[in-house]
């Protein structure tokens, strides 16, 4: 094992002990890492760039609204390529992922989502200069998505 | 291939100047069953998502969207392009049942 690899591990496991313990514990929370490299590729995401709006308490967790949003021109020459948007508590935590383009004009886009209980919520982007920004909130959700029939 | 009937709502601005970015707005009408769940005899409802969505303005893809079980029921969507040449926002779909659907709406660019 890598010490990154370690050291990683080490992190993931002091997030999940420093969640309320209030939290719906539903799904325990997914490592995203290798999800997030399916989407991104090798390429780490950078902190910054991208902006999530997401309620801080979701009163339903079947319907919450999101909006995704970079600063970008949108031009052929630089624009964003693709949003994605994870929820490490979901049963499948990939969301959505959206493929802008330079036609898009701007780079927002705005739906409803799924949350299977409070969590953190990763976004990321890649732009066409092929780096990738990634943001998190957390969301404390009162009455989760209904998975409660799942077979886990 | 069945194609889907009274599916959803389509909202762009019929009007718009050369240049300018538009809002286009999206509903559509549909369970989105992500096949967790279970019916009240218990059997597991099929998963039927709508997995795939495209939207096209002018010739060009403007938007390409992969779904999944993590959207909500009947999914909205609010996304942008510029205005370039008066013609048709063209929306298509498909979900996990093979229904496709389609949704159009013409834009007047002066």
């Amino acid at each position: 094992m890598k010490r990154r690899h370690f050291l990683q591990l080490g992190g993931i496991g002091l997030a999940s002990t420093a969640l309320p313990l209030h939290a719906q514990q539903l799904m325990p929370a997914q490592d995203l890492a290798p999800l997030i490299r399916a989407v991104v590729g090798d390429a780490a995401p950078k902190s910054g760039r991208i902006r999530i709006t997401l309620p801080q308490l979701a009163e339903n967790g079947n319907s919450v609204p999101l909006e995704l949003n970079v600063d970008s021109p949108m031009t052929e020459a630089e624009h964003v390529r693709s949003l994605h948007v994870f929820a490490e508590r979901n049963p499948r935590p990939l969301i959505a992922s959206f493929h802008l383009g330079p036609h898009a004009g701007r780079a927002r886009v705005t739906t409803r989502i799924r949350l299977a209980g409070s969590q953190r919520v990763v976004a990321i982007a890649v732009l066409s200069d092929g780096s990738a920004w990634s943001n998190e909130v957390e969301v404390v959700v009162t009455s989760a998505a209904c998975l409660d029939e799942m077979s886990l | 291939m069945t194609e889907a009937v009274n599916v959803g709502r389509l909202r762009v601005p019929p009007r718009a100047k050369r240049g300018e970015v538009v809002e286009i707005r999206l509903l559509l009408q549909h369970p989105m069953e992500n096949g967790f769940r279970r019916d009240t005899l218990g059997r597991s409802v099929p998963r039927n998502i709508i997995h795939r969505l495209v939207a096209h303005y002018d010739g060009r893809e403007i938007l390409r969207a992969e779904l999944g079980t993590g959207m909500a029921a009947n999914p909205y969507f609010a996304f942008f392009t510029r205005a370039g040449a008066s013609g048709e926002v063209i929306i298509e779909w498909e979900d996990d049942l093979g229904v496709k659907g389609s949704l159009r709406a013409p834009i007047e660019v002066s």
